[in-house]
């Protein structure tokens, strides 16, 4: 068991070390230009692969999971949401389900007691919908902020978007609250790896690594703002440099600042073969994304075919007789 | 059920916190333990409907007689189905293992067995995928320990037979998928991988011996038409008997205004005959009242459709029927009586696989005039929106007080509430026909609904164990509602249920009978003219009708 997660951890130090001596040892364009640009290519060209394929597959049938109520007669109240037979409801619970985690966000704990009752009981489980939330919205916040580093000038919502976030004005330079907020969540989910039992034992390597790389791309990140004050502007031009297809390497850039971007990088050519791609499967699963309207509205298998079926006349012609002597209509009648 | 364990026993051997090996390793789930699996099909039932290597085999034993080339069999298959159904390459692909359907199965929950957890379940079959068709598993196979990291594995005989054990432990109830933040459903990964066994010949028997006679006889128990319509007419006498009234029902008749598809199991099997005898009282009232025409078919005389848990081809094969027989009939339109996974077949495949129904006109009820817009295309109606239909418009006279003694609460059947959204119409009619009502616990009922244990093709006698440990969380639920209101009657809408409920009830909460809707229905509806009635349909006292001791 142990080493589904300490191989993981092990290999996250790995890399870090790697990008950190390497770019110590005057490699720094592989770390800073070669890598990154591969890393970006793998990650869109992986990504329009996988969704392609799943876009290639068939959705012979309509079979959504429906969570409430159907539309039948006009007196019995629909549940449109969750079981939306318009286009337009679908789009609703789709809205739910990708910004809010709707069903996660009904997630329940069983229990049982072995008593005088034997219940089994459920209470509600909000915790793993809360770092979820937390966790996603954090690294889609300290993401957008990021955009400070790749245009210039730097956009007023991106600039809006860090006063928000560093809101609470702590210290110099100030508190950003996903900086907080994003390794706490991360904290928390690996916790849930670590010791829930049931977790635990689902848990593969391929799903510590990700937790392991975000935590350290983040904790990189915190040391590089708040603790060693890395030479922003030379970073500045670096990723200017990358964005705008001119890439340089300029002095002064910290090796802890290649680490970062490595681990990054990482981040980024493991993303498409990898269970991160639930960030493209979301809007594709088809118990989600369909109306559940098959009853009123024809859908058409593209693969559909004929099969062989036991008909009337074979049925029959194998039972005439029994049919006849016990009065039951028959076609012909010998 | 002497041999089995006591609910007692049972109970004792249940632990949530799951053992610390890897589950990667088979040996020890591979053990196939009785009580816990179905026996495999008989090589005559696999051969009526030309299925592959019909053969004698026994899954406890070593060799299951396979093909030589079992292995290229299942990967070809894994791969026709990954570009077939988006669904099932989705599901391989997105899951984080977040956990949150871990302790939503009612067979993890009454075993705790982890490999029960529905993504484990999942990963069985996912293990392989990863392994033959994904790039991050052909890398990781050329590192050593690398398939451990990925939780990918070669497809050998012990992984199959795993496989096999626990997606035979799977009812296609889909509460899993309910709570699954990308909706993976694992009912379809099931449906795949009962396809892939399937085509090694690898079913059980509880579910090919129905296909086999549901296909020639039309119906699961493989009754012949003489004894079918012998079966209807000994509930006539019964009805008659009991209310005086002659309820005699119409089999293929041609011009019929609708044709009554029901599953067979409420012909065949108490408690679900009390139902059919309901549907018998209902046509007969409308048929006196207003003319309503309704037939039966010996043809398509089951509703229950056990070919969705053999693969979708069997499960088309099977439905064809349906409309088949409602076109040479020329019925205007279908309706349908309680059934499980009838519905979610009917709802959700029937018209894309045997469609366009042009030859029936869109349902509408002749005695209310309300047009049933939602079965527009299929031309299909459940029993239980016609029936709230009928009553919402007091065309129904019904005497409430004859199931005054029924003490009722409602079970949701896995299908038509995950798969359709019928929540409401069964609970109206059931209010409108019984005076005590009382809901189960709300993680229990609608879409959180548990299953009765014996879903999808698992309602065997050899595997008891495993079926009243999946009914726990049903049980559990009900025992509540029995001791805090004091229910005695457990109303739900599918033959599976009538018959597994009775078992688990007898199980685990002896106080409590099963009865499907329109058994109350039935016993509420006051028929033109009737005698006194003063026994309800199992021919029990009516409440106030007990004679003094």
């Amino acid at each position: 068991m142990t080493q589904k997660y300490l191989i993981p951890l092990t290999a996250v130090f790995l890399l870090f070390l790697v990008a950190y001596a390497g770019a110590g040892a005057g490699l720094g364009w592989f770390f800073g230009i070669v890598f990154p640009y591969l890393a970006v290519i793998a990650f869109l060209v992986g990504f329009v692969i996988k969704v392609m394929g799943w876009a290639r597959s068939a959705v012979p049938f309509r079979i959504p999971t429906t969570c409430g109520q159907q539309k039948s007669l006009p007196w019995i109240k629909q549940n449109r949401i969750d079981n939306p037979d318009t286009a337009s409801g679908v789009f609703i619970r789709m809205l739910l389900e990708i910004f809010l985690f709707r069903s996660l966000f009904r997630n329940t704990k069983a229990a049982f007691n072995r008593n005088a009752s034997n219940r089994i009981t459920y209470s509600w489980e909000i915790f793993l919908w809360l770092a979820a939330l937390a966790f996603h919205y954090a690294f889609l916040v300290v993401l957008l902020r990021h955009f400070r580093f790749f245009t210039a000038p730097v956009p007023s919502w991106v600039q809006f978007l860090e006063a928000l976030d560093g809101i609470v004005q702590l210290g110099l330079p100030g508190l950003f609250l996903s900086g907080v907020v994003l390794p706490a969540a991360v904290l928390f989910l690996l916790a849930r790896r670590l010791f829930d039992q049931k977790v635990r034992y689902i848990s593969q390597g391929s799903d510590f690594f990700p937790l392991f790389l975000i935590l350290g791309i983040a904790v990189t990140g915190i040391f590089m703002r708040y603790f060693t004050k890395v030479d922003i502007l030379a970073i500045k031009e670096m990723t200017m440099g990358l964005v705008t297809l001119s890439p340089t390497i300029p002095d002064g850039v910290a090796n802890l600042f290649y680490a970062h971007l490595f681990l990054v990088s990482i981040l980024f050519a493991y993303f498409p073969a990898s269970k991160l791609m639930h960030l493209g499967g979301v809007f594709l699963s088809p118990t989600r994304n369909m109306a559940n309207n098959t009853r009123a509205k024809r859908h058409v298998n593209p693969w559909n075919y004929d099969v062989p079926i036991h008909t009337y006349e074979q049925y029959e012609d194998h039972f005439r007789d029994k049919m006849i002597e016990a009065g039951l209509p028959v076609e012909k009648k010998e | 059920m002497a041999d089995e364990l006591t609910p007692d026993e049972l109970l004792d051997k249940i632990d949530y916190g799951t053992d610390s090996g890897n589950w990667l390793d088979t040996t020890k789930s591979v053990q196939i333990r009785p009580g816990m699996y179905c026996y495999a099909a008989k090589p005559e039932s696999v051969e009526t409907l030309g299925l592959p290597n019909a053969r004698s085999w026994n899954p406890t034993e070593e060799d299951w007689k396979l093909p030589d080339n079992w292995q290229q069999i299942i990967h070809d298959g894994i791969k026709e189905r990954l570009e077939k159904f988006r669904t099932f390459k989705i599901f391989m692909d997105v899951c984080v293992r977040c956990g949150a359907c871990a302790d939503k199965c009612h067979f993890f929950l009454g075993t705790g067995d982890p490999k029960n957890m529905p993504v484990l379940r999942a990963e069985l079959l996912r293990s392989i995928y990863r392994n033959d068709f994904t790039t991050a598993g052909k890398i990781l196979q050329k590192i050593p320990g690398g398939q451990r990291l990925g939780g990918n594995r070669p497809l050998t005989l012990d992984v199959l037979k795993e496989m096999w054990y626990y997606f035979f432990q799977c009812t296609e109830c889909r509460r899993c998928s309910v709570f699954c933040p990308y909706g993976i459903d694992t009912a379809e990964i099931t449906i795949m991988a009962r396809e892939l066994f399937n085509l090694l010949g690898l079913n059980i028997d509880w579910i090919a011996t129905p296909v086999s006679n549901c296909y020639t006889t039309g119906n699961h128990l493989g009754i012949q038409p003489h004894a079918f319509k012998d079966m209807l007419e000994f509930f006539v006498e019964d009805i008659e008997d009991i209310t005086g009234v002659d309820c005699t029902p119409q089999f293929q008749k041609k011009g019929a205004d609708i044709l009554f598809i029901t599953p067979s199991g409420d012909v065949f099997a108490d408690p679900g005959t009390y139902t059919c005898q309901g549907y018998l009282i209902l046509f007969q009232y409308l048929k006196e009242k207003y003319g309503l025409d309704v037939t039966w078919s010996t043809y398509a005389s089951e509703g229950g459709n056990f070919g969705f848990f053999t693969s979708h081809e069997t499960m088309k094969r099977l439905n064809a029927k349906m409309y088949y027989e409602a076109k040479r009939l020329g019925v205007k339109w279908i309706l349908g009586g309680e059934c499980g996974h009838m519905w979610r077949v009917i709802h959700q495949y029937m018209d894309t696989m045997n469609g366009p129904a042009d030859f029936l006109e869109v349902p509408v009820n002749p005695i209310t005039g309300t047009k049933f817009h939602n079965a527009a295309s299929t031309k299909m109606v459940h029993i239980t929106e016609f029936t709230a239909d009928l009553i919402k418009h007091g065309k129904l006279e019904l005497d409430k007080s004859r199931n005054a003694n029924r003490i009722m609460t409602f079970h949701d059947s896995c299908n038509p509430s995950r798969g359709m959204g019928l929540l409401d119409e069964p609970r109206y009619v059931i209010q409108n026909v019984c005076d005590h009502f009382y809901e189960m616990p709300p993680n229990t009922i609608r879409e959180n609904t548990f299953c009765c244990g014996s879903g999808a093709g698992l309602n065997a006698g050899e595997n008891m164990e495993l079926r009243m440990a999946g009914a726990l969380p049903r049980a559990t639920a009900l025992k509540y509602v029995h001791e805090k209101y004091g229910v005695n009657t457990l109303g739900t809408i599918c033959a599976i249920d009538r018959a597994a409920l009775s078992t688990l009830c007898e199980y685990w909460v002896p106080e409590v009978e099963v009865a499907g809707v329109h058994e109350l229905v039935g016993n509420a509806l006051i028929l033109p003219g009737e005698k006194e009635r003063t026994e309800d349909l199992r021919m029990e006292p009516l409440p106030g009708c007990e004679e003094e001791e």
